[in-house]
């Protein structure tokens, strides 16, 4: 607490002291003060202002670094926090991408050679990574289109219900708030091959079962996390119906729209912002799933299930392969940028 | 009409709810119960030995206490880092500060995929943070949501009441403590909730970090335990199902008490930007 007092405050005479500096050197500026204090307490302590001179070095600094140069020192921490954590591991990432990188002893140093495209080379060569873009693919088909159609749903009939709204907000919302680990435990439980569901479905049951089913694992996976999300996203879509104005639905009313037309021609368009936003989110998360392949399956059968994300903890950290990690991180940043950037356009365009 | 929207509305509740019902009923199941009628609780199946069965494979206090400590540490970092920097974005002028607020979104938008085996390199293999706390934490630190929030609502504070309290003969400090925190409670209870969630419930990154069973919080060695060596034990599933209770209920109880403040800011930042 003693800073608050050693670094220069902006308190009553230096900022008083302002308005004679101004008019005589060049480099101040008017912005510098305050609205509210200036013209009160500015004439009063007017005597007691500094001669017209050159300002002392101290002062200069303080005027470069802004009215409140204690700003700086109260970011530095988020600051250094950001470098750290976030723009120093990127350029690592890419600067890992294209070099020959390998674990080694501590205190060893050996040289990283530039390989250019090796890595990237080695990564699209392999069949393995190429099923896991697919599998995101399939993934992507099923949950946008899933959470979508459910959110829109939930969302209008929460907008439309006048009693316990809120206990369906929570209900809808629970899901979100808990960790994965902890629901993928049930979904293991009752997917498993003896589980409930099977028990339930009886002679229906899929041959082979659901988490060693080649082609119904990544279908789970993504009704798993569309269940998980839903109400993150119903809650951004009746934050999205409320910025509609309700004139709109009369003037469809009086036009003799029924509910459906109402829903198509006043909601839809009202709510555009909103659903591609939803869109947008949902392609993000779809480039992090790790830990619903990690624990469900481990990536199979057979691959079925891998997605990038575990791929780069397998090669990377297991296998010790961490350019080659690298490569793939960049290659799925850049594929979700390319989808993100395409879901853009197609919820903006439509109309 | 109004009957098909409540009941759809119900359907969608019950979907949203039932897992955790079948997590509570399967974590008190004596034997495991996978037919259709071990989806209710039945008397003389009902047990609390599996919440011993998992505290004696994982050591569940233990594990509590690191994402205990793991969780305190990033809300306590955000509170303290994030107050700070809220408050000089929002009421303070000072060169730079349009950068600093730009890293605030940037951050956001910087995806963790690209940032996994990097940040994995360096704080396990220059900073020497494997198995540390400060390890746990360093990545998630200072919650940029949570910055937005509090600058959000300092902006929204007259500039008249700082300019008095700086009259008065006020530090900058002094008015972010006695003065701007206070008449933003709302905001730091918010904060501190959406901050709560994400360390707690985190999985891959102290996944990477700690391979001591004794460092590891409870979503990893949860996960460890379900991943390996439950075929010991009389009902594994019941012991995992055991767990994840322990894992869920904190969060679940949290959120369903402040769930207006979740709610509330949560949405406003992310909608708004």
């Amino acid at each position: 607490m003693r800073t608050e007092r050693s670094t220069p405050p902006r308190s009553g005479p230096l900022a008083e002291a302002r308005p004679h500096v101004e008019g005589t050197s060049p480099g101040a500026t008017s912005a510098e003060l305050p609205p509210t204090t200036g013209p009160t307490t500015g004439p009063t302590t007017g005597p007691s202002a500094p001669p017209p001179r050159r300002l002392p070095r101290g002062r200069r600094l303080q005027r470069w670094l802004g009215e409140n140069p204690l700003g700086v020192v109260l970011s530095a921490p988020y600051v250094a926090f950001v470098v750290v954590v976030f723009l120093v591991p990127f350029g690592f990432g890419l600067w890992m991408s294209v070099h020959d990188f390998f674990f080694t002893a501590p205190g060893v140093a050996v040289p990283h050679p530039f390989v250019g495209a090796e890595n990237f080379r080695e990564v699209l060569s392999d069949p393995l990574v190429r099923q896991a873009f697919l599998n995101l693919l399939v993934y992507l088909v099923i949950n946008i289109p899933l959470t979508l159609a459910l959110g829109l749903a939930l969302a209008t009939a929460l907008q439309a219900v006048v009693r316990g709204r809120t206990s369906f907000r929570v209900a809808y919302y629970i899901p979100y708030v808990t960790a994965s680990v902890a629901t993928l435990a049930v979904w293991i439980f009752a997917f498993s091959g003896n589980g409930v569901v099977n028990s339930l479905l009886g002679g229906l049951s899929p041959e082979p079962s659901w988490l060693a089913n080649r082609s119904l694992i990544m279908p789970l996976i993504a009704v798993y996390v569309t269940w998980k999300n839903l109400g993150f996203f119903v809650l951004l879509l009746v934050a999205g119906l409320h910025n509609i104005p309700t004139e709109r639905y009369e003037a469809a009313s009086i036009d003799g729209a029924n509910a459906w037309q109402r829903f198509r021609d006043v909601t839809l368009p009202g709510l555009r912002p909103v659903i591609s936003l939803v869109v947008l989110l949902s392609i993000i998360i779809t480039g992090q799933l790790f830990t619903e392949p990690y624990l469900l399956t481990g990536g199979g059968p057979d691959g079925a299930s891998m997605t990038p994300a575990l791929l780069m903890y397998q090669e990377g950290i297991q296998q010790g392969k961490p350019d080659v990690a690298a490569a793939v991180g960049v290659l799925l940043v850049l594929g979700v940028m390319v989808l993100a950037l395409l879901s853009r356009r197609v919820t903006e365009r439509e109309s | 009409m109004p009957a098909v929207r409540f009941g759809l509305l119900l359907v969608g509740a019950l979907a949203a709810l039932a897992p955790f019902y079948y997590m509570v009923v399967g974590a008190l199941q004596e034997q495991r119960d996978a037919s259709p009628l071990g989806l209710l609780p039945r008397p003389g199946n009902l047990t609390l030995a599996n919440f011993a069965e998992i505290n004696a494979s994982v050591d569940l206090l233990r594990s509590l206490l690191n994402s205990v400590v793991m969780t305190a540490g990033v809300v306590g970092c955000t509170l303290v880092f994030g107050l700070l920097v809220g408050y000089a974005l929002a009421v303070l002028s000072f060169r730079g500060q349009g950068l600093v607020f730009a890293l605030v979104l940037l951050v956001q938008a910087i995806p963790f995929q690209l940032l996994m085996v990097p940040l994995y390199v360096m704080v396990v293999r220059y900073f020497g943070l494997a198995d540390t706390y400060t390890g746990m934490v360093l990545p998630f630190a200072i919650n940029s949501v949570a910055v937005l929030i509090f600058r959000q609502y300092f902006v929204q504070i007259p500039r008249d009441v700082f300019d008095a309290a700086r009259l008065d003969g006020a530090g900058e400090l002094r008015i972010l403590r006695s003065i701007a925190v206070p008449l933003v409670r709302p905001a730091v209870l918010t904060a501190m909730l959406v901050t709560f969630i994400g360390p707690w419930n985190e999985f891959l990154w102290p996944f990477l970090i700690t391979k001591q069973p004794d460092m590891q919080p409870l979503a990893v060695s949860l996960a460890n335990f379900s991943q390996t060596n439950g075929i010991l034990l009389q009902n594994p599933v019941g012991a995992v199902l055991a767990g994840a209770c322990v894992l869920a209920v904190p969060v679940v109880l949290l959120f369903v008490l402040f769930q207006r403040q979740f709610t509330s800011a949560d949405l406003g930042s992310s909608v708004k930007g």
